[in-house]
This record gives C-alpha cells, sequence and structure tokens, in this order.
C-alpha cells in the first residue's frame, strides 16, 4: 500500500472498490490542488459561508448590525502546523483575501465576540473582561475513533462500510432530539473529511446559550461513561428508560443492533467478541451458563452473522428470566444494545463558547475530502467514500470545459461534483435560516422603534 | 447599608415584603449599629458551619432540611419577625464582604448560602415557594388539562426512570423553558419536548436555586469590586478588622487555657504522643524526635498544641532544646528559637496569648519541602498515609473507611473515624481541633484506668 504524502504517520488503507483511473493516494491532497479550489475556481462557497455566518446582517435593513461579521473568530491552521488564532475580517472579500493569501490547510470557525477579535488587546486595558464570546453556534462532534472498542471491521482513522453507519445512527438520534426535545429549527450536518461529522445548531436562541447551558444539552446526551478501569460502560438505572433513550431504542437503536450491526461486526462470533459483552451481565452464573452454551456450539456451520443472531437471542431470553435477580440486571440488554450502538459526542467541544470548530466545505488535508454538508432526513445514503477529493475536482475542472461556476442556480451545477453538496446548503439550511434571522431582525427593530416612539408619547 | 455607632436604630419599615425568604437582590437600605454588623455575621456565620458540617457527612436532603431548620432557630431568631428578616439581609450582606475577597472563600460562600437557601426554600410550603419564584420573575406555567393528559405517560416514564416503581406522577407540572433548568436537563430528570421541561412542582426547588446561584455569584464579583477598589481603604479602622477576622474564625473553643485533664509533664510526653496526639501532631513530634529539628510551620503548630495540651513554658522550652540542640547547639537555640516560643506562650512582644490551631487552619496551610505541618489526610499520599496509619494501629479494614473520607476530601471526618478506630467508640460531635481530640482521647483512657492506689 504506497502511502499519502505529508506528515501522516497512519497507514490509510484503501477500500478495494472497483474504479477505475483512480488517482494515486498521493494525489488526494496538495498545496497546488488547494490554491485552486480556494482560488478563482469559484468551488469554495465564499459568499454562502459569509451569509450564513451573518445572519441576515447584511446591511440592507436598519436593525442590523453591521460589525456583526467582523467579530466573528475564525483560524487558519498553514501548511508546517503554523496556526493563526482570533482571525476576523470585516465582510466578505476580506475573508476571501486572507483565504487567498494564507491556502490554510484547515480552517475553524470560533465564537463571535462582544470586539472584533483581532482588535481585542485594545480593549482588555479597561479592567473588567471586555473581550468576551457573546454568540456561538450549539456544536456538537462525533468522532468514530470514540467507538474503537466496540467496532471490529476498522481502528484508528480507518473508516469503512461497515463502521460508518454507527455514525449514521448518531445522527438520527441525535438530530431527532434536537427538533423534537429542544426544538431547534436550523440544524446542519457536515462531514468531518475523514471519519467523523459536526453539527451546528444555529438557532438564535442556540447561539446564545451560556456554556453551563451548553453542558446540559451535553450531559442530557451522554450515556456511555467508559474507561478501561470498568467493563459495564453503560449504567442506566431505574424502572424504565427515559423517554428520550425509549425513543431512540425503539426507533433506531433496536433495530440497528439486531440487523445492520450483527450483519458487519458480528459481535458475538469469537470467544473474544462474547467475553466482552459477558464482563457487561453483573451476575456470574448467568455469564457461566451464557459462556457454557457457547463454547460447545463453536462448531457450526452457521454464519458468523447466523451465529450471532442466535446467542443474542439466547442472551435476551437468559436475561428476561432472569432480570429480577439484581438491579443492575434490570436493563442489561438495552445496556448492551446502547454500548454499541448509542452516539458517543466529546463533551468537550460542545460545552465551551469559545471552542473552535472545523468550517464546512474545508479539505481535509489527510483525505483530501471536502467536508460537506449532510441530510439528515436521508442520512442512510451518505457514503464518506463517495465524497469528492480535492484532486477529483481539479480534475473535473481540467476535462470539464464547464465552467464551475457554483454561484450558477441552473441544473448544471447539480451534476458538478460539489454543485449538489452546495446546492443544498443553501435550499435546505441556509434559506429557511436567513429567512428567519430577517423576520427576527425586523421584529425586534419593530419593538425597539415602539418603545422609543412610546417614550416621546405623553 | 449604612453602618453606625450606636444609637438608636431608625424603625425600618423597607424590608421586603411577604417572601420569608429574602432574595438578597439589592443591598438593603437601613441602619446597623457596628457591633450589631459583626454579631449578626457571626450567628450567621455558626449557621453556615452548621451547614457544611451536615454537607461533608452525607447528610440526605430530608435531614439537612430539619438542620438547617435547628441551625436557623438556634442562631437566627428573634421573636419580632421584622428584626428577625433585618438579621437575616444584614448578616448575609455583611458576609458578601468578608466572603468575596478571594476565589477559595467565594466559593465556600457560594456552596453554602446556595445550600442554605435550598433547605429553607424546601421548608416553605408551596404558595411560600409560589410566591418566591414569582420574585425571581420566572416565566413558568402550570401544565394542566389535555396537555397534562396528553404528557402523562411520558412523564410516568421519567418518573420510572429516575427509580420510582411506580408511574405515579405528580398533581402540578411547570412549562418552562429548557434553560432555565440546566442541572435538570443534564440528569435527564425532566421530559423535554419542543424546547420545554416539564418541571414537577417537587422540582421547583431546582429552579430557584439555579437562579439564586447565578444571582449571588455574579453579586460576589460585584461587591469584591468595591471592596479592593473603596470600601477596604476607607474603612480600615472600622469595619476592615472585622470583616479580616471573620472569614477565619474558628467558632468553637479555642484551647488557649488547658483544662484539669491537660496538663502534662515533660516526662510524660513520648506516652501521652502515642496514646492521645492526633495523626499531625504525632507524625511532628516523631519528626522533631528523629530530626532534631522542623521548621517555623510545623514549630508553630506543634508548639501551640503542646501549649494547649499544658505544657508549661519552662517544660516546653526544655523539650525544644533537649532536640535542637542535638542539632545547631545551645548557643543558637537561645538565640534563634528560645525567643519564638516564649513568644507564643504570650512572654514577649505583644504578650499575644497565641491561640493552638483548629483544623480548619491547619487543612488549609500548605507544607512545602522539608516541612512536615499541615493535615496528614490532605497532605499525605495515599501509601504514606495508609503507613502512618497503620502505625496507630488500624486495621486494613478501618483504613477503608478513612480513605473513602480522604478521597471524597472530607480531612476532619476522616481524622474522626481514625479516633473513633483507635479509641473504639463514637465521636458524634466530630473533630475539629487537635487539642479537641487530644481532650476527647485522655477522657477515654482516664475513664479507663482504674483510679491508683491511695
Amino acid at each position: 500500500m504506497t502511502r499519502e504524502e505529508i506528515e501522516s504517520r497512519e497507514d490509510e488503507s484503501m477500500m478495494d472498490a472497483p474504479q477505475i483511473n483512480k488517482p494515486k493516494p498521493e494525489e488526494f491532497f496538495n498545496v497546488n490542488y488547494l490554491r485552486i479550489y480556494y482560488g478563482k475556481s469559484n468551488l469554495f462557497p465564499y459568499s454562502d459561508i459569509h451569509k450564513w455566518l451573518s445572519y441576515g446582517h447584511d446591511g440592507k435593513h436598519p436593525g442590523c448590525d453591521e460589525y456583526y461579521f467582523g467579530r466573528r473568530e475564525f483560524s487558519f491552521t498553514l501548511e508546517n502546523d503554523v496556526y493563526l488564532r482570533y482571525k476576523s475580517f470585516k465582510n466578505a472579500s476580506s475573508m476571501e483575501d486572507a483565504i487567498r493569501s494564507h491556502f490554510p490547510y484547515k480552517i475553524d470557525i470560533g465564537a463571535v465576540y462582544s470586539v472584533d477579535p483581532d482588535k481585542r488587546h485594545a480593549y482588555s486595558q479597561t479592567g473588567s473582561n471586555v473581550f468576551t464570546p457573546v454568540e456561538r453556534e450549539l456544536v456538537f462532534d462525533i468522532d468514530i475513533t470514540d467507538y474503537d472498542d466496540v467496532r471490529y471491521c476498522c481502528s484508528g482513522a480507518d473508516v469503512c462500510s461497515k463502521c460508518w453507519p454507527l455514525m449514521t445512527v448518531a445522527i438520527k438520534v441525535i438530530h431527532t432530539s434536537l427538533t423534537e426535545d429542544f426544538g431547534f429549527k436550523h440544524i446542519l450536518w457536515v462531514f468531518s473529511g475523514r471519519r467523523g461529522v459536526h453539527c451546528w445548531v444555529c438557532d438564535p436562541k442556540a447561539r446564545r446559550m451560556t456554556n453551563e447551558q451548553r453542558s446540559a444539552v451535553a450531559e442530557y446526551f451522554r450515556v456511555y461513561k467508559g474507561n478501561e478501569n470498568n467493563a459495564r460502560k453503560v449504567a442506566l438505572m431505574g424502572y424504565s428508560l427515559h423517554p428520550f433513550l425509549a425513543r431512540s431504542y425503539v426507533d433506531y437503536l433496536k433495530g440497528f443492533f439486531e440487523g445492520e450491526l450483527q450483519a458487519t461486526q458480528s459481535i458475538f462470533s469469537t470467544k473474544d467478541k462474547y467475553e466482552k459483552i459477558l464482563a457487561m451481565i453483573s451476575d456470574e452464573d448467568i455469564q457461566s451458563e451464557l459462556r457454557g452454551k457457547w463454547e460447545n456450539s463453536a462448531r457450526s456451520s452457521l454464519s458468523e452473522e447466523a451465529i450471532s443472531l442466535v446467542r443474542w437471542e439466547q442472551l435476551k431470553n437468559t436475561l428476561q428470566s432472569k432480570k429480577h435477580k439484581a438491579p443492575t440486571l434490570r436493563m442489561c440488554v438495552e445496556e448492551i444494545v446502547f454500548t454499541f450502538t448509542y452516539p458517543r459526542i466529546d463533551l468537550e467541544v460542545s460545552k465551551q463558547m469559545n471552542h473552535l470548530l472545523k468550517a464546512p466545505f474545508c479539505v481535509h488535508p489527510k483525505t483530501g475530502r471536502v467536508c460537506v454538508p449532510i441530510d439528515p432526513n436521508n442520512c442512510d445514503e451518505f457514503d464518506p467514500l463517495a465524497v469528492p477529493t480535492l484532486s477529483q475536482l481539479i480534475e473535473e475542472i481540467n476535462s470539464g470545459g464547464s465552467r464551475m461556476d457554483v454561484d450558477d442556480d441552473s441544473d448544471d451545477s447539480d451534476t458538478s461534483l460539489l454543485g449538489k453538496s452546495v446546492k443544498f446548503f443553501r435550499s435546505s439550511f441556509l434559506e429557511p435560516l436567513l429567512k428567519s434571522c430577517k423576520e427576527e431582525i425586523e421584529s425586534s427593530y419593530k419593538t425597539k422603534i415602539g418603545k422609543s416612539k412610546d417614550s416621546l408619547s405623553w | 447599608m449604612e453602618v453606625i455607632r450606636s444609637q438608636k436604630r431608625t424603625p425600618s419599615n423597607d424590608t421586603v415584603s411577604n417572601p420569608k425568604i429574602p432574595l438578597y437582590l439589592s443591598a438593603p437600605q437601613m441602619e446597623v449599629r457596628l457591633e450589631e454588623f459583626e454579631l449578626f455575621a457571626v450567628d450567621r456565620l455558626r449557621v453556615l458551619k452548621g451547614v457544611s458540617d451536615g454537607l461533608a457527612r452525607g447528610r440526605n436532603p430530608k435531614e439537612m432540611d430539619d438542620l438547617v431548620d435547628t441551625l436557623w432557630k438556634e442562631h437566627m431568631r428573634d421573636p419580632d419577625a421584622s428584626v428577625m428578616l433585618n438579621k437575616d439581609i444584614i448578616s448575609h450582606f455583611v458576609l458578601r464582604l468578608v466572603y468575596c475577597r478571594s476565589d477559595e472563600l467565594k466559593k465556600w460562600f457560594l456552596s453554602m448560602e446556595t445550600a442554605l437557601f435550598r433547605h429553607r426554600f424546601r421548608l416553605q410550603n408551596f404558595e411560600a415557594q409560589r410566591a418566591i419564584v414569582g420574585e425571581f420573575g420566572l416565566p413558568y406555567k402550570a401544565v394542566t388539562g389535555a396537555e397534562l393528559e396528553g404528557l402523562k405517560e411520558r412523564l410516568g416514564q421519567v418518573v420510572r426512570s429516575l427509580g420510582q416503581i411506580s408511574p405515579t406522577v405528580e398533581a402540578v407540572y411547570y412549562k418552562v423553558p429548557f434553560e432555565e433548568v440546566p442541572d435538570l436537563v443534564a440528569s435527564r430528570r425532566v421530559l423535554i419536548q419542543k424546547g420545554f421541561a416539564f418541571v414537577a412542582g417537587s422540582q421547583l426547588v431546582s429552579l430557584v436555586v439555579t437562579q439564586f446561584r447565578s444571582h449571588i455569584s455574579k453579586a460576589l464579583i460585584l461587591t469584591n469590586r468595591k471592596w479592593t477598589t473603596t470600601i477596604r481603604e476607607r474603612e480600615k479602622d472600622r469595619l476592615t478588622p472585622i470583616v479580616e477576622a471573620l472569614s477565619t474564625s474558628y467558632l468553637g473553643p479555642d484551647y488557649s487555657q488547658s483544662t484539669e485533664y491537660a496538663e502534662i509533664s515533660l516526662k510524660d510526653i513520648d506516652q501521652v504522643a502515642k496514646s492521645s496526639f492526633p495523626l499531625c501532631m504525632r507524625h511532628l513530634f516523631e519528626k522533631v524526635r528523629e530530626d532534631h529539628h522542623l521548621k517555623h510551620g510545623g514549630r508553630m503548630q506543634l508548639g501551640l498544641f503542646l501549649k494547649g495540651v499544658g505544657l508549661k513554658l519552662d517544660d516546653a522550652l526544655a523539650f525544644w532544646r533537649a532536640e535542637f540542640t542535638k542539632k545547631v547547639g545551645s548557643e543558637r537555640f537561645d538565640k534563634e528559637y528560645a525567643y519564638s516560643i516564649r513568644h507564643n506562650y504570650g512572654k514577649e512582644g505583644k504578650r499575644t496569648d497565641y491561640t493552638p490551631y483548629a483544623c480548619q487552619k491547619i487543612i488549609l496551610s500548605a507544607p512545602g519541602a522539608g516541612d512536615h505541618h499541615g493535615c496528614p489526610y490532605r497532605h499525605f499520599s495515599e501509601d504514606n498515609l495508609r503507613a502512618a496509619l497503620g502505625r496507630m494501629g488500624l486495621s486494613s479494614r478501618g483504613m477503608e473507611g478513612v480513605m473513602d473520607q480522604v478521597r471524597n476530601k472530607h480531612y476532619q471526618l476522616a481524622c474522626t473515624m481514625t479516633f473513633e478506630a483507635v479509641y473504639g467508640t463514637s465521636c458524634d460531635a466530630g473533630i475539629n481541633h487537635p487539642n479537641q481530640y487530644f481532650e476527647e482521647s485522655q477522657k477515654i483512657l482516664k475513664s479507663k484506668t482504674p483510679p491508683a492506689p491511695v
């Protein structure tokens, strides 16, 4: 296997997908392609990103805050890991100019602060904390390496069609909760470029949440509490699941566990694998009983998947009859399902307003893939290994002959590799968001005017 | 708040009208006598320390409710309701001045005032609670009728998920934006739908306490600013010394006068150290015998303790001299160390009779390289502590209980458990002073020895 260039120390194994004319690995990503991507190729959607992060403050309405965009922090990671923080831009063109002069390997988006990040030192002299975050999207980061203890097909930076479904399930569970439980409406899911997904909740209410409130939501989502010191990493207490967990279990997790997961991971098929599950049952007798059954049937002629299913049924039946033995056995079956399938979010990313997160439509330096949006209502269709790479995009420009004009709303852009993603970003996320932002700016302006009118009236 | 010298207090009619628990939202506009300034604060401090003690002992919420009720009646009650309310408000604001001055003090005060508020709130009846919630201006609505019916099943699920076997749902639920109850959200103790949390009447406490805590936290920052910029300087001859003394005040007996049990002489000292000294002093004592020296922190901690235990000045001088001269020689001892021993006994300089350190002070000390003072439960590594406890005679089972307290940072409880294990008796009052440990120990040992033959 050839290695990728740049500083990658990990061995990226490639999928055996039957594709012709596959670019060589070292060509997935390189600096020249990056320059074209951010250059005049009209690939990177500068104006969409600017519109998004302006949240309607485009200066066209008297209620707009024309300085809003300028108070957003960006950070650039350059070649050789040079890191530039607290960058801010007055408008879309200065953002474009900055990106085109640095060609960063990674662009992160931070919070909107009380003053321009790059002028923060001018204010910090006046005693009280003037430079402070005032708005920031509620964000989530899910990385498949956090599931390494429950996926057997890959580990580390690798991801394949067998384990990616874990991300799909995670998106479904979290997205449903964000909309149904928390009532959020403007949610953007983005592929992180290699092995995970990011979620940006952009409702005004979400952007104004305090760190304590963000922490509360993150903890609400938290179920897995694992480290190498305990075998039972999911402990569901009480007599029933909380409605959120119950819904997640019934609508997504149970079906996934008993279906696709068995097919792709065969979690009971070998001794190593099933011992891990037996360790989650806090009763030695039940463990021995099951172990006895499974050791004896080791030479079955069934497929791995079929064996796993049979054993799962046996486990469920045994636990069903014995669960009254101890409170820790009451929801053991559910605990096992949750351990293998429930989303594992990176809590630290969500808890603090000042945490930076990679911008959508960046290119991942190790895979060359673009961080494209994912449609949460269609996430089963998403294939991380079919995401356009930088080299594919460049090739398309070179061979295509058609102008890669991403601002063109005609059907042509649907067929281009990136056009579809940009179109989705605009129609499903940006347009509804901007409409609602403008309504809010309008109504709060009216309120303000109304108030001052009242104060003048006798 | 105006602090004045002894004068007749103007009748105050600007107290908050109905809530039984004031919210301390703004400093009261009333005149306070200087004596009351300190006295009220000390009484409230007794309540807060009682709360702290209760929490450290792991009292459950119902026990804490009762404890707070008792403490409040004991220290803060007055037959005149408006006087009682004034004392409540004034004492809180004085303590804000005292406890705003460092992060550690702020954290303690915030925790205790919040806990105090929580349990006082729980003791109120439902109407009073609703009134207080209203005072905070919280946007809550009671859920009734069809909407409540539609939620009943899932509300029952929440109740069961929290360990109640039957899904009986409370009569009243409040629909509150989820942002208002972060701790209920985080622990999945509420049903959430479309951005609203459905809070049970019994959970209302949580809502209110969050508001209270947040308000006090912000207030402490502002108070600190005012203190450092204006108040401290302006009041340096009047209020400032009182404020500075209050935060370190230990509110039990000070052991500066030793009692009848505690007079020890030099010849008994080794034996008594083994039998009755708490771990901190045993360690220091052993080190003096071993190294023939102690650094300043250790000399102060052990020296004052010995004074409290009944060691006379002459005996003390003899003890320290006997050890130190082995290392530094007699001339240096007289020149460098004798003076400070005499100083500790109030025979030199200001002639202040220094009081032995209480646990609180010892725990907060910061022993560095070469030091042996401090509290072993806090400052020793786990291995060293186990070894030391073994030398005191603790079994491995007894040790586990102690180590558990240590892990939870309940150092005084750890010492109390050690006491109980060593003497085979319970110590309900809890150890909060090394001299108390000594006295209690001596009481037990003396009651066991047969009377000397005539």
